[in-house]
């Protein structure tokens, strides 16, 4: 396991590596020259004055590997990335880090609730589906499962709103959801889960359906292993061996997938965001579209990567808890 | 009976992928050999799903041409503002019924001509980009898979790349280096990041096949490394890149109206189902003109969900072993 471990960290960090230069291309070659690079860090309103002393400041005129050591490791009295230094954003006067560290919470409650969600749901359906294949449970799952499937976030998280918190306080005058806005935790902890519930829902129910699908097919097979049948032989109670037996068997294909998904998690993140007017990490992203304002953009982009591959390897070693065979090679 | 045989072959020479089968010859004419093709064909045109699906479609895609026809028939303009029959007296856009079938937008815009307008540009996303995204990742993934060492290291890596940076996130920054969305941008960010899980599967397809007699028996012949990737290998992996291609329309149709909606999509004016649906939402505006919301979201439901069944029916055809996503 030690040396398992190892390994995947080192990946992870040759992964994050390749993600830095990936990230420095993008934002800091333009062959238009250090003007143009300039004028997209100092923000919509930068005057040709203060565009110079960007390019003096960060050193945008010298050659690339000197600026990409800079961003990496940082220059004298402007830390790099290795010292948790993310530059400055122009736009606001503030160290990027600042306002990272104002939505990161959101975005984090957001993911993280919704992926018990969609979890929850996505097996539950799944498991109910496989345990009586073609009954009407399974075909109504599948129908509703193709259906969320089908269903882009931003389009289910604005009728969530119309429906629930529109029509519920209109017509039926049931103020049950708020319309947009956060909560923090510390603050109010009922209150969170309040404003967070119609969010949550947007994310997990349209990552859930395909969930629904993996555990049902997955757990199928493995209720078709002959363990199972000598669980049943044993006398064991049927919830037993699905439960105990096959769910640990079913769920490896699951955590790989979900391992996967987690990128996508917080591209559903920003747009559910969006949509509920929620300022975490994504919004902040599309809001600085606007301003110009790339340094947020690009503090957002490395810490949502390293938050993909953090997770990614907290996953790989929930999978070779689950499947021990994966240590081995 | 021989028949049976023959079609029995004929499948099983389909789900093992050894390439297409050979006509049988005129004077057996009971025994008729069926090329993979024709058989995925036969297949799906049983799958009664699979058929409304396509009618469907082939209904969008008929809009879709003829959105100038919606226009001249309805005399209003994609573009077009009613600032005096199109909007109340109010401001508000009005509703279902009268002049405006489906009512009107925000700037007294007719709702139906737009979004008859706003399929042209989902389709075309959607096609282009699962094209373009399937040849880059078969060729990739044909050259990892085959020429391996090297090529497959790096080719591997970049894939881990592109799956551990949010492709939302990736398009917003490009985007804002950009100075704004485009089309060609939608599709080359879509293709960025789609490209590397077709590599994955046909990578994996390659692993196998490259081990087979008859690709050591092209090597043994003198055949040059592309000779046998393009024309050895890759009629055996075709099949289930036509099926990724279709399971990939309707996500890239989603993915284009998501980048619209978060406005680094295609730019206004231009009529689009992501934009519309983010204008409904610009000041709560859907709350007095639920139309405005509805009628773009449910073109959008009805395009992805009609994609998706046909899409999955196409995966059956061709491979009816395979556990169906959607039964």
């Amino acid at each position: 396991m030690g040396r398992f471990l190892v390994r995947r960290i080192l990946q992870g960090l040759l992964v994050m590596w390749l993600v830095t230069i990936a990230a420095f291309c993008l934002f800091f070659i333009d062959p238009s020259g250090p003007m143009s690079v300039a004028r997209r860090i100092g923000g919509r309103q930068a005057t040709t004055q203060q565009l110079h002393r960007i390019i003096h400041d960060l050193g945008l005129n010298q050659p690339l590997y000197k600026q990409y050591w800079h961003f990496l490791w940082g220059a004298p009295g402007r830390p790099g990335l290795l010292q948790g230094g993310l530059g400055r954003d122009y736009y606001f006067g503030e160290p990027v880090t600042h306002i990272l560290y104002q939505a990161a919470p959101i975005t984090f409650s957001l993911a993280i609730g919704a992926s018990v969600l969609w979890l929850a749901m996505g097996l539950a359906s799944g498991i109910l589906s496989a345990v009586r294949p073609r009954s009407f449970l399974d075909r109504f799952f599948t129908t509703i499962a193709l259906f969320f499937y089908s269903m882009p976030t931003f389009v289910l998280g604005l009728l969530l709103l119309l429906i629930f918190y529109f029509d519920f306080t209109t017509k039926l005058h049931l103020a049950w959801f708020p319309a947009a806005g956060y909560v923090a935790f510390s603050h109010n902890p009922w209150e969170w889960v309040h404003h967070l519930i119609l969010p949550w829902m947007t994310l997990a129910v349209v990552s859930a359906a395909a969930y629904t699908r993996l555990s049902r097919s997955s757990m199928l097979d493995v209720l078709g292993e002959d363990y199972i049948r000598t669980a049943r032989a044993k006398g064991l109670t049927e919830r037993r061996v699905v439960l105990r037996h096959g769910l640990r068997a079913a769920l490896t294909p699951i955590v790989t997938q979900f391992g996967i998904d987690l990128a996508v998690l917080i591209g559903g993140a920003i747009v559910t965001e969006q949509v509920f007017s929620m300022q975490g990490l994504g919004f902040e992203a599309v809001q600085a579209i606007n301003n110009q304002d790339l340094p947020v953009i690009l503090g957002i982009v490395i810490v949502a990567s390293a938050a993909v591959v953090i997770a990614n390897i907290v996953v790989d070693i929930i999978y070779a808890v689950l499947d021990p065979r994966v240590r081995l090679n | 009976m021989t028949i049976g045989n023959v079609g029995a072959t004929g499948e099983l020479d389909l789900v093992t992928g050894t390439g297409p089968v050979e006509e049988a010859p005129e004077a057996a004419k009971v025994i008729q050999g069926r090329s993979p093709w024709r058989l995925a064909y036969e297949r799906l045109r049983r799958d009664r799903a699979a058929v409304i699906s396509a009618v469907i479609i082939l209904i969008i895609v008929v809009c879709a041409i003829a959105a100038p026809v919606f226009a001249s028939i309805t005399g209003h303009g994609v573009n077009q503002q009613f600032r005096v029959i199109g909007l109340k007296a109010d401001g508000f856009p009005t509703g279902v019924g009268g002049k405006f079938p489906l009512g009107t937008d925000d700037q007294g815009r007719d709702v139906l001509v737009r979004i008859a307008y706003g399929a042209r540009v989902s389709l075309l996303v959607g096609v282009v980009t699962s094209a373009i995204t399937v040849t880059i990742g078969a060729i990739l993934g044909l050259m990892a898979g085959y020429l391996g060492r090297t090529v497959d290291t790096i080719v591997g890596r970049i894939i881990d790349v592109t799956l551990s940076i949010p492709f939302l996130l990736f398009a917003v920054a490009l985007a804002a280096v950009e100075g704004g969305g485009s089309i060609t941008l939608v599709i080359t960010v879509l293709a960025l990041f789609g490209w590397s899980s077709v590599a994955r599967i046909v990578r994996g397809q390659v692993l196998s096949i490259r081990e087979r007699e008859y690709i050591e028996a092209a090597r043994s012949l003198g055949a040059g490394s592309w000779r046998i990737m393009f024309i050895d290998i890759f009629p055996n992996v075709i099949a289930q890149v036509i099926v990724y291609a279709s399971l990939l329309i309707p996500l890239s149709i989603v993915s284009e109206a998501t980048l619209s909606y978060l406005s680094i999509g295609v730019q206004p004016p231009t009529a689009d189902w992501g934009q519309m649906i983010f204008e409904a939402q610009q000041g709560g505006l859907y709350q007095v003109a639920w139309w405005f919301l509805v009628f773009p979201s449910l073109a959008l439901l009805i395009t992805t969900l009609a994609f998706n069944i046909l899409g999955d029916g196409v995966r059956d055809a061709f491979d009816p072993r395979a556990d169906r996503l959607f039964v």
